[in-house]
């Protein structure tokens, strides 16, 4: 009695895990892409516009009232100030998405997960996928993203390309947290917490202005957001003047990705076995 | 006799300080076919849960093929195919993408995925749907996916939760054609049913569950045989006479149940009981003899119906 | 014909509504909590924070940034408000609940339905506005004597966009995709181009055209005129009002009629 599926499984003992990791999270990304093909793609490709939209708007309405900003490297464009806040705004956005709406659909709705988790995959697969689905995702996002801002001559380093694994790592952050957080969630209604809190970290983290017009302990608050470590993360790769700070920056989204990893799969571990 | 393929002893499940499953003993011998029988919430999909190394049990024993689910969760379920009540498929995906995306979870290769497929279409008669969305198919062909979907992996054990709820007689009746044949390819299956049509259909051994615990084991004949006479007449005389009926016919038959809208009537011979009771002058406005069941054995043991 | 059944046949408009507003009570915390929220969000962070910048160069319009913004937010957050009260509950009613169908077979008309749908959004949509504007007040926002005024000028373009909306929502069958694409393809870009965030003639005359069709910029106007001494001929008045009340018209006749179509067959 040992068909094929019960030898791959065997496979498995005594390796990392193996209770909760099959090793096979990359069977979760490609019924991402056979989904993908055939359905999806409008509402994928299509998000990619709305940094750009914010942009052209933003950047050139705006900015020739604006002027032009000070920076520590000096004066810039008012679109090249805002470009890099709003590739690390769309990261996050594009993550939480994938990582909150569509998780609670899979998990809750349409019970995909209990379907992948009654085969001899684990949670861990499951959580991997799913974030790795993210990620390329974002990564193809951020690509085109840096396209634009570099074709509109926003840019004047080819350091600017680490924006793109920049963004990767927020988008990382995000997921994983948001993933963690969406598997504790019973109705789409406690869904909208996420809304309280995005929109606002989105107007406050400092895309579109310096936040030196708050007073300091504003500041301090901010700072602590993930958008504004993540804006700080991307200007500094975009601008090729990292600084010691961006190991800061770094370190702040390598605790958010291990944190929320640990809590979605042991999550979904409880979820499935209770 | 070999060793059982799934054992159990004083298995229990708790929530808090709800008892879904009240320290049960069976046993599963290889190409059985198990029914777990009883009414919403006698602790039947709890087991299936256990059984199917999702859910973790709160004390007793288990082993399956001689493995213990909370040590070897991943390599039971490589042996076992899952059908569970909620209809889960993939909505996104055409029918032969689910089946084909259901296999790469257990690990298999595209080549012998893409072998199984027609052969699995063929099974669950929907060729003809291969390119078709699941969100398109109906409640049955839906279900008959589930259960090709779930044999992709070419499972030792076919765990099947209340196969048929929901569907209309017609659907039923080819899924059940369906399992037959599954039954004859030596296949062992699980299945929980509040039918006690579909339990005496599929089931070459069942146990009657209510409020977590086995209240009877066996095959469905000899269970109908233990806890029935042969025959039931039942009667009606009108929701409000039914009652002041009840002492004038008690004497008259074996048995007695009152349900809300008729009378039951134990016996071996119904129309002989039923010419003595009109020999009394008693006439029900409709009367029925048919032949005992497990819905029955149910109302004798736990003093309720099935379906409620 | 009993004397009821008359009463519902004439006021069958009123009663849809009025059950969308007993449903709507129930969220009645989160929408006001979000009526006041939104707008505090945007204008400290948009107003003060790019605000700072603008009015430290050479400002716009020779008001504050806060001013200049404050009626279009307004229009903005009407149009918004008033567009998700009508799409969620067409969406509901003919397809994830199927309630219109129910509706269907009392004595409401199909045209009844659709216009009830669309008098309920509208009163949510006065609630918000009327809070919208009592936080631009009390931001110091609002400079002119007919500043209140803005409110109809702010409902009035809620109402075009949730007609026009009305009539999609109701002819879109498949609903996949179609939250995407209003947002994506709608929304945002009115939102981003119609003179909200600086006057629509900085932008080249091409894009200008996106402001001509887009209901955010005739209120705008209309509101930057209430609001503080805006120049505005009377002619370009008169466009605005006849754009946006046509908008509604148009947008109302066509949903009669899809939902007539939807729910006779």
């Amino acid at each position: 009695m040992t068909t094929e599926a019960v030898q791959l499984s065997e496979r498995r003992l005594g390796k990392f895990g193996d209770k909760y990791f099959a090793g096979r999270p990359q069977q979760v990304l490609l019924r991402n892409w056979i989904s993908f093909k055939s359905s999806a793609w409008i509402a994928v490709v299509s998000g990619f516009l709305e940094p750009v939209l914010y942009l052209l708007s933003f950047g050139y309405g705006i900015g020739e009232l604006v002027g032009s900003i000070a920076t520590p490297g000096g004066e810039i464009s008012y679109a090249a100030y805002i470009a890099p806040g709003l590739l690390a705004t769309s990261a996050m956005n594009g993550a939480m998405l994938d990582s909150t709406w569509n998780v609670f659909f899979k998990l809750n709705e349409s019970r995909l997960y209990n379907a992948m988790l009654a085969t001899s995959l684990g949670p861990l697969d499951v959580a991997l996928g799913e974030i790795a689905w993210a990620l390329m995702r974002g990564g193809i996002y951020a690509t085109a993203f840096t396209v634009i801002v570099a074709a509109l001559g926003l840019v004047t380093t080819w350091w600017a390309l680490l924006a793109i694994p920049a963004a990767i790592i927020v988008a990382f952050g995000f997921a994983s947290f948001g993933m963690a957080i969406t598997s504790y969630m019973k109705s789409h209604h406690q869904m909208n917490f996420f809304y309280i809190f995005l929109l606002p970290m989105f107007l406050f983290s400092g895309a579109f202005y310096p936040l030196t017009v708050f007073p300091g302990w504003g500041q301090a608050i901010i700072k602590a957001l993930p958008l504004r470590q993540g804006i700080e993360l991307v200007t500094r790769a975009m601008s090729g003047e990292f600084g010691i700070h961006i190991l800061v920056n770094i370190s702040y989204f390598m605790v958010m990705i291990c944190v929320g990893l640990f809590f979605t799969t042991k999550r979904l571990n409880a979820l499935f076995m209770k | 006799m070999s060793e059982p393929l799934i054992h159990a002893r004083g298995l229990t499940k708790t929530y808090g300080d709800f008892v879904a499953v009240d320290g049960i003993d069976f046993d599963v011998a290889k190409g059985e076919s198990f029914g777990f029988l009883g009414p919403n919430g006698a602790g039947k999909s709890s087991t299936m849960r256990i059984i199917g190394a999702t859910s973790v049990r709160t004390s007793g024993t288990l082993t399956i093929l001689g493995k213990d689910p909370e040590v070897n969760g991943p390599q039971i379920r490589a042996h076992l195919g899952v059908v569970p009540q909620q209809d889960n498929l993939d909505v996104e995906l055409t029918v032969s993408e689910n089946i084909f995306i259901y296999g790469r979870y257990f690990g298999l290769s595209s080549s012998f995925i893409n072998k199984k497929i027609p052969e699995l279409l063929e099974f669950a008669q929907l060729e003809e749907k291969k390119d078709v969305k699941v969100q398109a198919l109906s409640g049955g062909m839906k279900r008959r996916l589930t259960i090709a979907r779930s044999l992709v992996s070419e499972p030792d054990i076919l765990m099947l939760d209340e196969p048929t709820t929901g569907l209309d007689p017609q659907a039923r009746h080819i899924l059940w054609d369906r399992l037959f044949r599954l039954k004859e390819q030596g296949v062992t299956l699980l299945i929980t049913t509040h039918y006690m049509d579909e339990a005496e259909q599929l089931c070459d051994r069942l146990i009657v569950m209510d409020k977590g615990k086995i209240m009877a084991e066996n095959s469905p004949a000899q269970l109908i045989k233990d806890y029935s006479t042969k025959e039931v007449l039942e009667v009606r005389f009108g929701s409000d006479r039914n009652q002041e009926m009840v002492e004038v016919l008690r004497p008259l038959a074996e048995r007695i149940e009152v349900l809300p809208d008729r009378i039951l009537l134990y016996a071996e011979d119904g129309e002989q009981l039923l010419e003595s009771i009109a020999a009394k002058g008693i006439h029900p406005n409709t009367s029925l003899v048919r032949r005992s069941s497990l819905e029955d054995v149910f109302l004798r043991l736990t003093g309720r119906t099935l379906v409620e | 014909m009993s004397n009821s059944i008359r009463k519902v046949s004439s006021f069958g408009t009123l009663h849809v509504a009025e059950a969308r507003i007993r449903n709507m009570a129930k969220w009645a915390f989160i929408i006001l909590f979000a009526a006041v929220i939104n707008p505090t969000l945007y204008l400290v962070s948009i107003g003060i924070g790019v605000g700072s910048l603008i009015d430290a160069n050479n400002g716009v319009e020779g008001v504050s940034y806060l001013t200049f913004l404050a009626p279009a937010l307004l229009a903005s957050a009407a149009i918004q408000g008033s567009s998700d009260e009508v799409i969620f509950p067409t969406m509901a009613g003919f397809k994830w609940e199927r309630t219109f169908f129910g509706m269907r077979s009392t004595p409401l008309t199909a045209r009844q339905i659709s216009l009830g749908i669309f008098l309920a959004a509208m009163v949510r949509t006065i609630v918000s506005v009327v809070i919208y504007w009592i936080v631009l007040y009390l931001f110091g926002a609002l400079e002119s004597d007919t500043a209140w005024l803005a409110m109809p000028a702010a409902l009035f373009a809620g109402a075009a966009m949730a007609a026009v909306m009305l009539a999609l929502a109701a002819k879109i069958e498949k609903e996949d995709f179609f939250f995407t694409i209003v947002g994506r393809f709608i929304m945002i870009p009115m939102f981003l181009f119609s003179g909200t965030f600086y006057p629509l003639s900085q932008m080249p005359v091409f894009l200008q055209f996106f402001g001509w069709i887009s209901p955010l910029w005739h209120a705008t106007e209309l509101g930057r005129y209430l609001t503080y001494d805006y120049p505005l001929p009377g002619i370009q008045i008169f466009i605005h009002i006849a754009v946006l009340a046509t908008m509604m018209l148009v947008g109302l006749f066509l949903s009669a009629r899809v939902f007539d179509n939807r729910l006779e067959k």
